[in-house]
């Protein structure tokens, strides 16, 4: 039984200090949502199949669902709670939600995480550039396209013009 | 009076819960946590068809954590969605009919608990024969899936003709009879079935499910758990994506509630996206035969279409289904004379039911293909020849279905003139082609899924003294962007900010019913009620502010937080003191608003399906590369017109349009639920890496035209565009992959391999085409006969007279 033989681990988790506890078979994203209560990143497959449940493990995009909780210690970890700046909303958070890029809003904590690592490397992307880098995220609704708006808008907010 | 100035109808303004779902602040099902809350996992059947002899649940009971097993015989109520096929169990009693048929349900502490108490379970089963094809099912009676339907292993058969469709193919210049395949596939949402159930100690349940349809999940749970409605609540949560696929009431919502009211405990049950796979209720695999007769002009003189519908192994929504693979041919290009006849079979395989389109897009794709095949024949251009032949504005079709506004030559003409089809069409190197294909989706079902003479939407207003507005409604956003429509509007009609307004909805104890989000209904019903209450309300507050100001009634206008005198606009109180004069006046401000569709002309046995208040309109073009090295389809671009009526917000109908191309898009090249061919029926790939979905290296890019043709029935003149523009996207592709290397594709998806057949078989001169030759042969009855409208018909069915053919 999972209870009896729980791990404690630390690591940066949005920019704090956190120790958590859990049963060492847990993944990255089992931790977060059942351990951390941090239940914004979501999953689809469980598998590493849909992207659904990527977070930034010292900035570089990861599938949660792949990474056992136990590899999190000493890293720092970034999720959708951590993305904004206090109040102040992330320029792609704010983009996707003006421009309709999340319609269900599932999978959209993944996209944002991955799009803003790819901003980070590349501030003006083309097209291709976001189609390539956000072709291990599954969207059922939107078709991509306001995804990619939003990207684009937001990479020009960034980059101040 | 509705201004034409609007302030909030039209605007893109984002939704009202954008923001949340952007910082991951949403709470869908899954995000859930009660205090004591216990973990369930179902086990399922492994074997495609068997009866259960024996089910030992013992050694899972004994395992430490674990509080309660129950079996079939813990819930003997049958139930599902339709009335008339009540034949799903929460959890099998005597059989199982499918791989993946609940069995039994554990409450355990955790999830790994459970996952091996399930492993405990002993179950003993006697294999039976299984059915796995349609044409197994026409021809094999026993053993029988169900013991009811029509007969043997056929769930319902459905005969009609309106008009005299023989006189109509003697009158043809020319008469075509093809056939066609749609293969099946799913709707994948991204987030998987989840519910968590409270059973507390007044003995009320609650529970939190990604339901589309709270309303109907609220009855079937009263039927089952056999507790009074009122002490049931249904709350439906955040959908992560429907699609159709969360329309039905599910064992697992059922099995967490029961499970809740043994142990006394929330239960949590989360699917894995294996079992979502066998959830499916997705669209139905269709075998279809059309006879089409037609005029050197291109004009439709009969058309006679069979189709034949692989339900899987329970009803779901699988009767209206098969009247949908029949209904919407008539709304499209004009149909004088019109046989309809469908089959639906029981098979071993998940259930089938509603995906986007409901059991339109197959028969739409045999149609538009074979369009496409008379036009060439005839020598006419494909696009001219449909534009030539519409069925008119305000008009009732053969088969008795109201059209209302019609815009669907603008749409085809809005996508000649953006994608050059003039210069194009026929003209483009090999390798390359254009395709053109129109539909038609109705706005709504003209009547609810059980029989009653109440509202289907309704809604309550409130408003506070402070100035705040509360809106409550029994519709599910989906992610459809339901919920931002409700506030829209009535921020339109009273005059405030969308983001001044609560909306509170798909809460069985909070809100009145709306039916749910399935048959493109929610914007038009929703609305027209949300329309209703809030004029309601706007009526109150002019009442109280006139007298306060001594200025005529109608003088007064609600805009930018404030009601004031149009003629001297400085003369005016505040949103908020409207609200506190009106409640000086009037006592609490609340007010209701309701819709009830306008009843169908048509009235013979199975009218039920296809009236709607109002269609919209698609046409689409595709430009497509085909490699005739590889068969591999590569769409480049779509443009894609859409009579919406009017856009409540352009933004979220654009945002519906791109998701409805994608969605074809992966249906037509790719995406299908199959089965080995062994007599096992195992789904191929219950996985979303090999089931295959468009990622962004497939989609295409997409030019969007919106039509705006305001039509009378919807609110501000609005139409659907959830699911109507899906419905194009298959056959344009197929039309423009015979545009770009001369072969017909007839069954969907378009795959490398059926590409490559069909251009090997054109290289030794033989057909160039891939697609099934022929449908089982079935006795259908004698059809239900109907004089149409131009026959001086009355909608009823004529008198049955033995005829023999």
């Amino acid at each position: 039984m999972s209870l009896l033989s729980k791990k404690q681990i630390g690591f940066t988790l949005n920019g704090e200090h956190v120790e958590v506890a859990f049963a060492p078979h847990k993944t990255l994203l089992e931790v977060l949502r059942e351990d951390l209560n941090l239940t914004g990143t979501k999953h689809g497959c469980e598998l590493g199949e849909c992207g659904t449940c990527a977070v930034l493990v010292d900035g570089r995009s990861i599938l949660s669902c792949l990474m056992l909780g136990l590899d999190a210690e000493d890293r720092e970890v970034k999720t959708i709670e951590g993305m904004a700046q206090g109040a102040e909303l992330h320029p792609l958070q704010q983009t996707f939600a003006d421009l309709g890029a999340a319609q269900c809003g599932y999978c959209t904590p993944g996209f944002l995480l991955v799009a803003e690592e790819l901003l980070k490397k590349s501030p003006n992307p083309s097209r291709a550039e976001i189609q390539e880098a956000l072709s291990g995220n599954l969207c059922r609704c939107t078709g991509y396209l306001k995804i990619y708006e939003a990207v684009e808008l937001a990479a020009q907010q960034i980059r101040g013009e | 009076m509705v201004s034409k100035d609007f302030k909030v109808i039209g605007k893109p303004f984002r939704k009202v819960d954008a923001r949340a779902k952007c910082v991951g602040q949403t709470k869908f099902a899954d995000d859930i946590v009660l205090p004591r809350m216990l973990f369930c996992k179902i086990l399922r059947s492994h074997l495609p068809h068997a009866l259960i002899k024996r089910i030992d649940v013992s050694k899972a009971l004994a395992l430490p954590g674990v509080f309660a097993v129950i079996t079939g015989k813990d819930l003997p109520i049958p139930y599902g969605i339709l009335p008339v096929s009540q034949d799903e169990h929460a959890l099998c009693v005597d059989k199982v009919r499918f791989i993946g048929d609940p069995v039994a349900a554990v409450a355990a502490l955790d999830e790994d608990v459970a996952f091996d108490a399930m492993n405990l379970i002993e179950v003993e089963y006697e294999p039976l024969n299984t059915i796995s094809t349609i044409e197994e099912a026409v021809l094999i009676d026993e053993p029988r899936i169900h013991e009811y339907g029509d007969s043997g292993n056929v769930h319902k058969k459905v005969s009609l003709e309106f008009g005299n469709v023989e006189d109509g193919f003697a009158m043809a210049d020319l008469v075509r009879e093809d056939t066609f395949f749609y293969e099946g596939n799913t709707h994948l949402p991204m987030e998987q079935h989840a519910a968590v159930a409270h059973f507390d100690s007044d003995g009320k349940i609650t529970l939190w499910s990604s339901t589309q349809t709270p309303h109907y999940v609220h009855r079937a749970l009263a039927k089952v758990l056999e507790l009074p409605a009122s002490h049931i609540r249904v709350i439906a949560t955040p959908n992560g994506g429907g699609f159709g696929g969360k329309s039905d009431p599910f064992n697992h919502e059922v099995a967490v509630c029961k499970l809740s009211m043994i142990t006394g405990r929330p239960v949590k049950v989360t699917l894995t996206r294996e079992e979502v796979f066998y959830c499916h209720r997705g669209r139905h695999p269709v075998l279809m035969k059309v006879k089409t007769g037609v005029k050197n002009d291109g004009a439709i003189t009969a058309m006679h279409f069979e189709s034949y519908l692989d339900g899987g192994a329970y009803g779901s929504y699988g009767v209206a289904s098969t009247f949908y693979t029949g209904a919407l041919q008539t709304v499209t290009y004009e149909v004088p004379r019109y046989k309809f006849q469908g089959l639906r079979a029981f098979t071993n395989k998940p259930p089938c039911g509603p995906k986007r389109g409901h059991g339109t897009p197959q028969p739409r794709y045999a149609l538009e293909v074979q369009i496409d095949k008379i036009a060439e024949q005839l020598r006419l251009d494909p696009a001219e020849m449909r534009r030539k032949h519409l069925a008119p504005a305000n008009t009732v079709t053969a088969n008795y279905l109201r059209i209302g506004s019609m815009g669907l030559g603008e749409c085809i003409d809005r996508v000649v003139e953006g994608s050059d089809w003039k210069n194009r069409f026929r003209k483009l190197p090999y390798g390359k082609g254009v395709g053109i294909a129109c539909s038609s989706y109705i706005c709504g079902a003209g009547l609810p899924i059980y029989w009653n003479n109440m509202p289907q939407s309704g809604v309550q207003l409130r408003l506070d003294r402070q100035g705040g507005v509360c809106v409550m409604c029994g519709s599910t956003d989906i992610g459809q962007g339901s919920d931002s429509i409700l506030a829209y509007i009535v921020a339109e009609v009273l005059g405030i900010d969308p983001f001044d307004i609560r909306v509170v909805t798909a809460d069985t104890d909070l809100t009145p019913v709306d039916l749910g989000s399935y048959s493109s209904r929610v914007t038009l019903m929703t609305g027209n009620a949300a329309i209703q209450a809030a004029e309601r309300a706007r009526e109150l507050l002019v009442i109280a502010v006139a007298e306060k100001l001594g200025v005529p009634i109608e003088n007064l206008s609600l805009a930018e937080r404030r009601v004031f005198d149009v003629e001297n606009p400085d003369v005016g109180v505040s949103f908020a003191e409207a609200v506190v004069l009106a409640e000086s006046k009037f006592g609490t401000i609340g007010t209701v608003g309701s819709y009830t569709p306008p009843r169908s002309p048509g009235k013979f046995k199975g009218s039920g399906v296809g009236p709607s208040p109002a269609y919209s309109y698609s046409a689409a073009v595709a430009e497509v590369d085909v490699n005739p090295d590889t068969g591999i389809v590569v769409v480049e671009r779509v443009w894609i017109a859409h009579d919406i009526g009017r856009s409540i917000n352009p933004m979220l109908v654009l945002g519906q349009v791109e998701g409805s191309v994608y969605m074809g898009l992966g249906e037509i090249l790719m995406e299908e639920m199959t089965y080995r061919t062994n007599r096992n029926v195992v789904h191929k790939f219950p996985s979303m890496l090999e089931y295959k979905s468009p990622t962004t290296m497939e989609m295409c890019d997409v030019v969007t035209y919106l039509i705006e043709d305001p039509d009378p029935n919807g609110p501000y003149g609005a139409k659907e565009v959830g699911q109507g523009p899906l419905l194009p996207i298959p056959p344009a592709v197929a039309n423009a992959v015979y545009d770009a290397v001369g072969v017909r594709i007839d069954e969907v998806p378009i795959t490398p391999e059926k590409v490559m057949r069909a251009l090997r078989d054109k290289g030794r001169g033989r057909d160039p085409r891939y697609g099934p030759d022929s449908v089982p042969p079935v006795a259908w009855p004698d059809p239900l006969r109907v004089l149409t409208p131009a026959e001086g018909g009355d909608g009823t069915e004529m008198p049955h007279v033995a005829v023999h053919s």
